[in-house]
């Protein structure tokens, strides 16, 4: 059994709209509701769902980059949540963000050796000299040169610039990386090296990745364990293997069957066409939140929320009639 | 590669050098470097280069001209005022009070409001409320009307006309800081400082800051400007330099009964003003293009 390196307790987090005059809160946008999830040490977790659903603001708040709002943390077995600020800062070394727009997430104002020397000068790091030399060797590992090091963002391609986020991310050698759709903004060939080199990473130094995407066949190469969300929870959470084959989930279903497969011999007719749009999250429909829009509905649908439970071996599914129902209704 | 020859890499120099270049590249700038380098070395060496004493009223010299004039001599290059003071000597001394009013004010205004812009900027909720209200309440008065008050309450000095205007500004800097904080506040470079455990300060002060310079050098050297042109209001209504400290914006401000009799007596102060301001403008154009790394070539 291996370590379990961040168990995600029940987490909820709700942005509160506040409206009126005096800014009373009136609603709150339900971005994650309820969601757990275990990370093993060394394993990729994918995490899928479409926009908006929750998924990056989940990935922050694990770090707490957004403090939940309820739900418990635990990293390495202690619970982070009641971390003050001090111990928060020293084990943000343990565990760093590689995010999606490679355009936003570096300081346009600060040349490379500054953006991937920071965490080392936050951390300590107080010798410009040795700070240089580790900028220079994970260059290097990211499969950049030593040029590169006096340069400015703007200066980079996409695929460079995501590189670069990857080694600031490695500098402080951490244990968990969340990969908030890391490679989403990039071309199919970059996407490949950089996905080739997360890989890559992972085997040299042991890293565990909590993989977000909204790409199934992306999140499929690179996961051990995939998990599904919809409208802030997790609707399914297995093996990749598992997943993708028998899918158990009607969501997920629907999702894979929309993956396009360049194949001109398989005909559409076999894709689940989802009717209508997400519900609003400020709103979610009573009961199993995709019901509004699941080809099986059920009258019990709408009415008990279904346990998250698990089905076959580590193949967790939250639906009542998951195994029982196949595709051709 | 035929030898390796360790040669000096253009990219291995300090950012620093590379923005002092591109600032010397930028005519325009050069240009507005000049005229305030002019500016300062005057006022800082006011006693050797003038001809007169600032202060040295003489009744048979009352409104000379210039020298290209008629009447003009060579005692008096620019002329004399009401009093028989010589103005080119009075602009010399006035570089001294004008530059100081302008950078002292400006300055001041700077620190303290990108201080409450950067805190109402990144901490938001009631932090926000308090500091950003507080602005409006100062930008509510005309500001002149502001200025006025403080004054009265400190007493009539050149070093209290500062402070007033040193107030008065710093509403400016405060909404333009929090504007621009909060933009920045959004990207994803700010979260990665966060991730990889920076302090506020760092964030504030070293990520976010850099990355709102454009606006704000604009508005200070702008504010260098309104300054020197504040200041001269001020002392216009007798609040501000006392007399007979020489200030342009004074020396303006007494001799506009003079306008159709003895033009120049205005005209010089008047120039003066408007080659400082435009020296102030035309550097911190070029030091916005500068220190911003994407607009380099």
């Amino acid at each position: 059994m291996p370590n379990i390196l961040l168990d995600a307790r029940n987490i909820v987090k709700h942005f509160p709209i506040k409206g009126g005059v005096f800014l009373k809160e009136i609603a709150a946008v339900k971005a994650v509701d309820g969601v757990s999830l275990t990370i093993d040490e060394g394993e990729t977790v994918g995490l899928v769902g479409e926009s908006g659903c929750g998924k990056t603001t989940f990935g922050r708040a694990i770090l707490r980059l957004e403090e939940p709002t309820s739900g418990d943390i635990h990293f390495e077995g202690e619970s982070i949540l009641s971390y003050d600020k001090n111990k928060m800062q020293a084990l943000r070394e343990k565990m760093q963000i590689i995010f999606q727009d490679p355009f936003s997430s570096l300081n346009p104002r600060k040349t490379v050796s500054h953006i991937i020397g920071e965490p080392l000068l936050v951390h300590g790091m107080r010798s410009r000299k040795k700070r240089d030399e580790r900028v220079l060797e994970l260059l290097t590992v990211v499969g950049l040169r030593k040029e590169h090091m006096r340069r400015y963002p703007h200066q980079f391609s996409g695929g460079q610039r995501q590189r670069i986020g990857v080694a600031r991310a490695l500098a402080l050698n951490p244990k968990l990386i969340v990969c908030d759709e890391a490679v989403s903004a990039l071309d199919v060939s970059i996407q490949a090296q950089v996905i080739n080199l997360l890989k890559d990473l992972q085997d040299e130094f042991r890293l565990t990745y909590l993989f977000i995407s909204h790409d199934l066949s992306v999140v499929e190469h690179v996961s051990d364990r995939v998990a599904v969300m919809y409208l802030g929870k997790i609707v399914e959470f297995a093996p990749s293997q598992a997943l993708y084959k028998t899918p158990l989930h009607p969501y997920t279903q629907a999702l894979l069957s929309a993956v396009p497969v360049p194949d001109p011999a398989l005909k559409s007719s076999e894709r689940i066409i989802l009717k209508g749009d997400v519900p609003s999250p400020i709103d979610p429909p009573p009961g199993c939140s995709f019901h509004p829009r699941c080809l099986f509905a059920r009258d019990i649908c709408s009415k008990r929320e279904p346990e998250f439970r698990e089905i076959r071996d580590q193949h967790f599914v939250s639906c009542f009639f998951a195994g029982k129902l196949t595709l051709d209704k | 590669m035929a030898k390796e020859k360790p040669k000096k890499n253009p990219e291995d120099r300090h950012p620093f050098f590379d923005q002092i270049s591109q600032l010397w590249r930028n005519k325009t700038a050069v240009l507005g470097l000049v005229i305030i380098t002019i500016f300062i070395l005057s006022a800082i060496f006011a006693p050797y280069l003038s001809p007169h004493d600032p202060n040295e009223t003489s009744l048979y010299d009352q409104l000379k001209p210039p020298v290209w004039h008629a009447t003009g001599t060579w005692k008096n290059i620019l002329g004399t005022d009401d009093l028989g003071r010589d103005i080119l000597t009075r602009l010399i001394y006035g570089a001294r009070v004008s530059l100081l009013v302008a950078v002292i004010s400006v300055g001041l205004a700077f620190v303290c409001g990108t201080l409450l812009g950067c805190i109402a900027g990144y901490y938001k909720g009631f932090r926000e409320s308090i500091i950003m209200r507080c602005m409006d309440i100062i930008l509510a008065f005309p500001y002149i009307l502001l200025a006025i008050v403080v004054v009265a309450y400190l007493g009539p000095s050149l070093q209290n006309a500062m402070i007033a205007i040193a107030i008065t500004y710093v509403p400016r800097f405060a909404r333009i800081v929090r504007g621009s904080v909060l933009e920045e506040c959004e990207k994803d470079y700010v979260s990665a400082a966060r991730a990889i455990g920076a302090r506020d300060f760092r964030i504030i002060f070293i990520a976010i800051l850099p990355n709102c310079l454009g606006p704000l050098i604009v508005q200070t050297t702008l504010g260098f400007a309104s300054a020197i042109l504040d200041m001269a209001a001020l002392s216009f209504l007798g609040l501000g330099a006392q007399p007979p400290t020489p200030e342009w914006g004074a020396m303006i401000a007494k001799s506009r009964a003079l306008i159709l009799r003895a033009s120049w007596v205005m005209t010089f102060p008047g120039l003066a003003i408007l080659f400082a301001v435009l020296g102030f403008n035309l550097l911190g154009d070029g030091l916005r293009d500068a220190l911003d790394p994407r607009l380099r070539d």
